[in-house]
């Protein structure tokens, strides 16, 4: 493992039990006591993840906005500051290089969070567009650690270590300010469908954050949680995850996130043609989201069978849900065989053969578990 | 470090056998096998009165990482098989040598399990 790459809590995980594992290049903790405990933790009190192996780029100058609009399908010029923007960046061909989360500071000044699989063709990607623009690109990840604190719990532990009044921060906004004297970008974002925050600090900082919250978070039942459950959690949730449910051959479009792509945003952006093309005529492929009734985990590359027994498209996500206690996923079908969540028309079923047992996918419309509004 | 308890035998496949004062064999995954797999989510065995060939595959564990195969520690029929991880599988994580057992065997062979791994030669494999 002497290769991988190591975020700055890699001992501190290992001090506290994470079993580490080789995630994207990275040396990460997928769990730390159980993955469908600590799930349930974030479910109902709070779970603490590093994820500062996500990439984090600076990217400022006159043209910034108008550079980002260019390179994102949603619409950058509805940020001000203090507002944070999910997107896919596209391929000409509509395919997605990642997805990303687009923050404005102030004028001229914005923050993208990256996938840390995806750091250096992102860099890449971004900085060949950026050369006709009045930009400047600068890659941050080595510099900046990132900790998620998500749950129902997340706030108050949050606040029990910031004078910042989070309660003025909304789901999608930001401050900066310092929790348990590290300064923070304190963003109020996450990838489990519950309320909580993104803390990008200094790397030198992390140990220090990450002892006072999980010390903070002790009377409230926070656990540690490790990729293992940001996985179960984001699914169950309906996220998509790069190279799974989008890819460079899976348009947002495909994927479901329509919202994300702004055709009509009034500005010209990479792949908009071709968005606008599978738009009009339908997207051949598509992402639909299932659960099975059964406990048997339904894997990614999993043929989808359709009515006739013929392969229809394959599982692209699959686990168990620990809060449904059964097997859901998602799957890139050919879209004349998807059909629609809640259809009476299921009586064709989609089915997928494991080991010898046939299943039929109930098509959902995601989340798969009752989420609070935020 | 993984529980090995001196009483029983083991498969270099990490199932454990214990020989029962019935003459049937008690089989299930060791603390070792357990621990490797993580989260138990399912556990698939075969019906009562199934006959097994030694190292026949005889059923699955699935762990939220993977599915595993079963591998039959000796020859023989099952007896009884434990309904109760059907809806809670994540005993085998808990109590993999008690509660978590999988199946009982009357063996072909009464001496079968001697053949097995003791702990300590079980220890040096999953140690």
């Amino acid at each position: 493992m002497s290769e991988l790459k190591r975020t700055p809590l890699r001992d501190w995980h290992a001090a506290h039990g994470g079993r580490l594992v080789d995630f994207a290049g990275w040396e990460m903790p997928v769990q730390y006591r159980s993955i469908l405990e600590e799930h349930k933790a974030v479910r109902r009190t709070a779970g603490l993840f590093d994820v500062s192996h996500m990439g984090e780029v600076d990217v400022r100058g006159p043209d910034a906005a108008k550079f980002l609009n260019h390179l994102v399908t949603n619409d950058v010029a509805k940020l001000f500051p203090g507002r944070v923007l999910y997107s896919p960046m596209c391929y000409p061909s509509g395919g997605v290089v990642d997805d990303l989360l687009v923050y404005l500071r102030g004028p001229e000044d914005f923050f993208l969070c990256i996938n840390a699989g995806n750091i250096d063709k992102d860099l890449a990607w971004i900085r060949e567009h950026a050369a006709k623009f009045a930009v400047t690109v600068t890659d941050r990840s080595a510099d900046y650690a990132l900790l998620a604190l998500q749950g129902p719990q997340a706030a108050a532990i949050v606040q029990s270590l910031t004078g910042a009044k989070l309660g003025l921060v909304k789901y999608y906004h930001f401050i900066e300010g310092t929790v348990a004297g590290v300064h923070c970008l304190i963003s109020r974002t996450g990838y489990t469908g519950e309320d909580g925050f993104e803390l990008y600090h200094a790397a030198g900082d992390a140990t220090t954050l990450a002892d006072a919250l999980l010390a903070a978070g002790q009377p409230y039942g926070l656990e540690l949680a490790g990729l293992g459950a940001r996985d179960s959690l984001r699914l169950e949730a309906g996220y998509p995850l790069y190279g799974h449910e989008i890819t460079a051959e899976v348009s947002p479009l495909a994927a479901g996130l329509g919202w994300t792509v702004k055709l009509d945003k009034g500005a010209d952006f990479i792949g908009r043609d071709a968005l606008v093309a599978e738009k009009e005529n339908g997207s051949r492929r598509k992402v639909v989201f299932f659960k099975t009734g059964d406990r048997r985990i339904v894997r990614a590359e999993t043929p989808v069978l359709g009515p006739g027994g013929a392969e229809v498209g394959r599982v692209v996500s699959g686990t168990l849900s620990p809060m449904l206690n059964e097997a859901i996923g998602s799957a890139l079908v050919q879209a004349d065989a998807a059909p629609q969540p809640f259809d009476a028309a299921q009586g064709r079923p989609l089915t997928v053969d494991i080991r010898g047992t046939k299943l039929n996918l109930q098509i959902v419309k995601p989340p798969f578990v009752e989420l609070k509004k935020h | 470090m993984s529980n090995i308890p001196a009483d029983l035998r083991y498969a270099k496949s990490h199932e454990w056998a214990r020989a029962e004062s019935d003459g049937t064999v008690t089989v299930g995954i060791t603390d070792y096998a357990q621990n490797s797999l993580g989260d138990i989510t399912y556990v698939q065995v075969p019906k009562v009165g199934a006959t097994l060939k030694a190292g026949e595959t005889f059923g699955v564990v699935e762990s939220v990482k993977a599915a595993s195969d079963l591998y039959a520690p000796m020859a023989g029929t099952v007896v009884a098989v434990n309904a109760a991880l059907e809806s809670a599988p994540e005993t085998v994580n808990r109590a993999p040598y008690t509660d978590g057992w999988m199946l009982k065997l009357k063996p072909a062979d009464a001496q079968a399990a001697a053949s097995l791994l003791d702990a300590a030669a079980y220890a040096k494999l999953a140690g």
